[in-house]
């Protein structure tokens, strides 16, 4: 089981929290202007990577809040967990990531 | 190819058995090819196969990183069935089993395949409306399903409770007395056995690592760590792997990752007759010819690579079981295991042509797909062989997303296997 670092609350096991997938996907601005190939980008594409992956979870059964972290899909780890609205932060991409 | 038979076995009896030769070459990777498909899993091998013998086209390479068979194909708990919602996923699935049904045969190698019947639980009013609304759009399909009292279930499998004490009482069933297992690992080495008889080259340990691309954006060749080779057809049939694959010729795609996990118990004697799976309260069980109890777990919430996942997942599972078979409750569990998912958002898959021209894409099926693997073999080479897709996986496009055709067996709460 994964240990969150809540930005809010601290260290909390996997239970309390919801995964909410990929971060960082904008809503389109002009949402009546964009075109189906951009509508499937935006709803279905994901990045998916082997790697460095930026993430939103929600800790559901502690303060509620949604947050963002990074974390390597090749062993888990957590990189860093930010909030919502801060950058992502700059974190070495892992040994091995990408390559499939 | 040595043939399998009564007789092969019992000649080399007389020779102490010595006399067997490998079941598949290992060659060297050529440097030209018509058709290379990357993944050496059930369904890149079943491809190479059905081009080789439906379609005559045998200069084909099946690229492997790994062992043939070593991904999913080789971590799945082996649920056969085709009792899906929508007309498109039941003519798919249904492709399949009719296609098990002679495999054995076909590929002079036992698969094993068992139709014992796969029976899917109700516990609630909606699972029940949902699992009758399935038993009628089958049957409009012509294909076999059919609804069980408790009682009934317990007829089929006794070691089933329907105690009304449980947390989530069994009210009803659904059965496809069609569906059933076959054994994994023979699926690949049948395949890959009978395809190399064809020609076919099946190079393991060759990761590809780039996709070569011409002027135009067409496919030229790719790279791989035991050299480059040119061909101007590849399907991509990587699994878990598929968007980082894609990533090469600059394809985002509609799948995440998922680990999803399985574990066996120690052998016992055979006991269980069928397998049984409960959507609602999340287990999957069967017994393997050795004896183990094969049990399905669910995903794990998040992406991930790492062909593991949480302690805690199989526990949810096994509780479910202990409530479901009392019986087992002090069996030992002897191995736990993870293989990655490439799930879409519709939970179904796609299989067919992509944006780069000579670029193909078999991919998505997700926690589901070792059902379809005959059936998929043989769709994808009809792709790659004609440049179009046959009937049966023409709606299965990788454009349905831009489109907004979704085939949403995930909202038909057909939620795995
Ligand atoms: C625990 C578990 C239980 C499951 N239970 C069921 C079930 O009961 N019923 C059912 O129908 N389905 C089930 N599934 C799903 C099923 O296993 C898969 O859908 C199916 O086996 C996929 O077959 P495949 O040949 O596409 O993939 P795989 O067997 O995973 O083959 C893909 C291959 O591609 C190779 N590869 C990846 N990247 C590269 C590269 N860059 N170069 C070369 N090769 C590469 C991999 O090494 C791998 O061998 C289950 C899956 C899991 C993990
Ligand atoms: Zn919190």
């Amino acid at each position: 089981m994964l240990l969150i670092d809540c930005p809010f609350c601290g260290k909390r096991p996997e239970l309390e929290f919801r995964y909410a997938g990929e971060a960082h996907i904008a809503r389109p601005a002009d949402p009546s202007g964009l075109g189906d190939e951009a509508w499937g980008r935006f709803l279905y594409g994901r990045g998916n990577p082997r790697g460095m992956h930026a993430e939103r979870w929600r800790h559901l059964n502690g303060c509620g809040r949604f947050f963002n972290a990074l974390r390597d899909t090749t062993d888990d780890r957590f990189a860093a967990t930010y909030k919502i609205g801060e950058e992502r932060p700059m974190v070495a991409e892992p040994q091995g990531a990408r390559k499939a | 190819m040595q043939k399998f038979s009564a007789l092969a076995l019992l000649r080399h009896a007389f020779g102490g058995h010595e006399g067997w030769r490998p079941q598949w070459r290992s060659p060297e990777p050529k440097g030209t090819y018509d058709v290379v498909i990357v993944g050496g899993g059930g369904h890149g091998l079943a491809t190479a196969y059905y081009l080789a013998k439906e379609f005559g086209i045998s200069n084909v390479a099946v690229l492997e990183k790994g062992w043939i068979g070593g991904g999913n194909t080789g971590r799945n708990t082996t649920i056969i069935r085709s009792n899906y919602l929508f007309d498109e996923s039941v003519a798919l699935y249904d492709h399949a089993v009719k296609l098990w049904e002679a495999l054995s045969q076909a590929l002079n190698y036992n698969v094993m395949f068992s139709q014992r019947g796969v029976i899917m639980l109700a516990h609630n009013v909606h699972d029940q409306q949902s699992l009758k609304r399935h038993i009628h759009a089958n049957r409009l399909n012509g294909v076999d399903n059919e609804w069980l009292t408790a009682s009934d279930a317990k007829a089929f499998c006794p070691p089933l409770n329907i105690e009304n004490s449980m947390r989530y009482p069994v009210i009803g069933a659904a059965l496809q007395r069609r569906g059933g297992v076959a054994r994994h690992d023979a699926v690949a080495w049948g395949y890959a056995r009978a395809a190399d008889a064809l020609g076919v080259d099946i190079v393991e340990n060759c990761a590809v690592t780039a996709i070569r691309r011409g002027v135009n954006g067409a496919l030229e060749g790719i790279e791989t760590t035991r050299g480059t080779i040119e061909t101007r057809k590849v399907g991509v049939v990587t699994a878990g792997n598929t968007s980082t694959v894609m990533a090469m010729a600059d394809l985002r795609m509609p799948l995440e990752s998922y680990p999803l996990q399985a574990l066996v118990s120690e052998p016992v004697k055979p006991i269980f007759p069928c397998v049984v799976m409960s959507n609602t309260i999340h287990a999957y069980i069967s017994q393997s010819d050795k004896g183990e109890l094969v049990i399905g777990a669910g995903t794990d919430a998040y992406v991930s690579y790492t062909q593991r996942g949480g302690l805690h997942v199989p526990m949810h599972t096994l509780e479910a079981i202990c409530e479901l078979f009392p019986i087992f409750r002090r069996l030992r569990m002897l191995r736990n295991w993870g293989g990655i998912v490439d799930v879409t958002p519709d939970r179904s898959p796609i299989i067919g042509k992509t944006p780069v021209p000579g670029l193909y894409v078999n991919c998505g099926w997700g926690t589901g797909g070792f059902k379809a693997t005959p059936g998929s073999g043989h769709l994808f080479a009809w792709t790659l062989a004609k440049d179009e897709p046959h009937p049966i996986n023409a709606p299965f496009r990788l454009d349905r997303f831009r489109d907004g055709y979704l085939i949403d067996e995930a909202a038909a709460a057909a939620v795995a296997h």
